[in-house]
């Protein structure tokens, strides 16, 4: 960096003239201002690409209580999360036992019916209503829908069946339906998101 | 086009080399606003409003794509949606108000710009085209900001609508039917605002090529300068780079302090907080005024209050209604055939002392009065002092710069610019 003392410059030197190592003092300014003016409009782009981000009142949105109290065994009904479906269903004895009775090493998605529900509410399935594989909704959640050959749901537009611990047994789609992150507020109501 | 001296540009890599043969657009950066575009040497900071007009005109284009992105031209929903920005969208409220004002600073250094022109007669030859262009931005900006005006569907929005199409029934026989079809409808409605939404983010992209035109138009004779004597040989200019982009850079940090201090600490200052309120067709505000920019056209407008008629019988010629329409668009027309009323040679105002006269005690307050009555009740004194203010603005045009431009004896110009800036130059071989 040029000398920044400028009371001892020497005779004959200007900002404009070149010291031995081929600096000159107006250099300095020309750092500073042009740093100054990217760092500056470089900021203006942190606004202009958050804008499109979800707004506050699409974030407002993001939780979402259900009272799944009147679901019957074997019912399951469809709620908005996030704008997307979701499926909450109480599952029967029988599709607790053939959930069980899979073999975990054989699934595409390995995971157990126990680790897809809440301690204690092991009939309650609380999944998104959307294909894992290209975001359709499957059928199977209200009456008389095809619930594929695995007694869960089925996706119409590609084809994936899932059982009845909505895992991915047959089809395209790569992984089970998601189970999104919730809570028992009480027996009776759940908290999503 | 340029002077005989100025440097050409030489691509150094090979892939500029390159490019240059295909695609030579830094060869036309470099002519345009680099190093290879000869300015006189002697502009002052007046000289720098074209580009911040050009940066204000970036600025209006961005923040106005992005807040497409979350206003809804609907007139049910539309002033929601602009509330929705406010509060929801990130940063939604920073960027609106970089858009109200910088339509606001937009329209400052515009006027900087053209008043930059009346005092050095920017408008005279061989610089006649470069003017009209300006005049037709002008007009093309005020059309924009009106209809953005609409937009947010407040109280001043749908009066405003009211108002500016209203001024269109003015005119004899087509005047309503004209009205009803701007609007498609009987009042401001929804069909206006979706059609003004539609042309409010088409105008900035003309305007964008206008200012092209502009700038090429520019580019031929080149600028003028403080002195109004011509560019005659090399010492009378320096390169654009690093010269007049170091200046303008200046000017614009200068000015972006402004912009952001209004942004950040007086976002509503001139604004209107009816436009808070959702438009209402049955209630009209107290006070309609436009944005403060229109003021002085709006003056003009209110300043004709009795019907042009023949002496002693009463009749009619053409109603109050529209003398002041007539009058307001022609305030901005006459702007149009300037450089033919004024017939001096001599350009710069600082060597027309008589010129200088009227521009400074003239012109500059007659102006500063109309924006001062534009946004004042339409009540006495000034309906009064508008009306004087009024036709003093058109005598000066109409009137006194052709007699000036005539009987002045202006002081003697300086041989060159060289000579101007340095005090010495000799005439060139």
């Amino acid at each position: 960096m040029a000398e920044m003392s400028g009371a001892t410059t020497p005779a004959g030197a200007s900002e404009m003239t070149e010291g031995a190592d081929g600096i000159r003092r107006r250099d300095w300014i020309h750092v500073a201002a042009l740093s100054t003016a990217g760092v500056g409009g470089a900021s203006l782009l942190f606004p202009l690409v958050s804008q499109m981000a979800p707004s506050a009142d699409v974030l407002a949105q993001s939780t979402t209580e259900v009272d799944v109290s009147a679901i019957q065994p074997g019912q399951a009904i469809k709620v908005m999360f996030r704008k997307q479906p979701l499926f909450v269903r109480r599952l029967t004895a029988d599709e607790i036992k053939l959930a069980n009775e899979v073999d975990i090493s054989s699934l595409r998605d390995p995971q157990t019916l126990t680790e897809r529900t809440k301690e204690g509410h092991e009939d309650m399935l609380v999944t998104m209503g959307v294909c894992t594989h290209l975001g359709c909704v499957p059928l199977g959640a209200a009456e008389g829908e095809n619930k594929g050959e695995y007694g869960g749901y089925f996706c119409p537009c590609h084809g994936s069946h899932y059982d009845t611990a909505a895992r991915i047994r047959k089809g395209p789609a790569p992984l089970n339906l998601v189970v999104p992150e919730y809570s028992f507020k009480t027996d009776a109501v759940i908290r999503v998101g | 086009m340029s002077f005989a001296w100025a440097k050409q540009y030489e691509p150094q890599s090979a892939f500029t080399k390159w490019l240059d043969e295909k695609l030579p657009l830094p060869r036309l950066v470099y002519s345009a606003v680099g190093a290879g575009y000869p300015v006189p040497r002697n502009l002052n900071y007046m000289w720098n409003f074209g580009v911040l007009a050009g940066f204000f005109l970036v600025i209006q284009i961005v923040t106005g794509v992005v807040l497409a992105m979350h206003y809804a031209a609907n007139s049910e929903v539309a002033f929601g949606t602009v509330e929705h920005i406010m509060r929801n969208v990130n940063y939604g409220w920073m960027l609106r108000y970089a858009h109200a004002n910088g339509a606001s600073f937009f329209f400052i250094v515009i006027y900087l710009h053209i008043f930059r022109g009346f005092y050095y007669s920017s408008y005279k030859a061989p610089r006649e085209m470069i003017w009209l262009l300006g005049v037709v931005i002008f007009l093309l900006m005020m059309a924009t900001a009106f209809m953005g005006y609409v937009l947010p569907w407040g109280q001043m929005s749908f009066w405003g609508a009211q108002v500016i199409t209203g001024l269109f029934s003015a005119i004899p026989i087509v005047g309503e039917p004209l009205q009803v079809w701007l609007l498609g409808g009987f009042a401001p409605d929804n069909a206006a605002l979706n059609r003004f939404f539609s042309l409010h983010f088409l105008l900035p992209f003309v305007i964008a090529g206008v200012v092209i035109l502009h700038i090429w138009a520019l580019h031929i004779p080149g600028s003028s300068n403080p002195t109004g004597v011509e560019v005659k040989q090399e010492s009378d200019t320096v390169p654009f780079h690093p010269y007049y982009t170091a200046k303008d850079g200046f000017g614009l940090g200068v000015v972006l302090i402004f912009f952001t201090l209004m942004v950040f600490f007086l976002p509503n200052a001139l604004g209107h907080p009816d436009n808070y309120i959702e438009a209402n067709p049955l209630s009209t505000p107290a006070l309609i005024v436009p944005e403060w920019y229109f003021y002085p056209f709006y003056a003009i407008l209110r300043a004709f209050t009795g019907d042009l008629t023949i002496p002693f019988t009463g009749i009619v010629l053409i109603p109050a209604k529209l003398l002041g329409v007539i009058a307001m668009f022609g305030s901005i027309l006459v702007w149009f055939i300037l450089p033919w009323l004024d017939k001096s040679p001599v350009r710069s105002g600082h060597y027309r002392p008589l010129f200088r006269k009227f521009f400074w005690f003239g012109l500059i307050p007659t102006m500063a009065a109309l924006f001062y009555l534009g946004g004042a009740h339409a009540e006495e004194p000034y309906i009064m002092l508008s009306q004087i203010f009024t036709a003093y603005y058109f005598l000066h045009f109409l009137v006194i710069l052709p007699i000036v431009s005539q009987i002045e004896v202006p002081k003697p110009l300086p041989f060159s610019i060289t000579e101007a800036v340095t005090g010495k130059d000799k005439p060139a071989e």
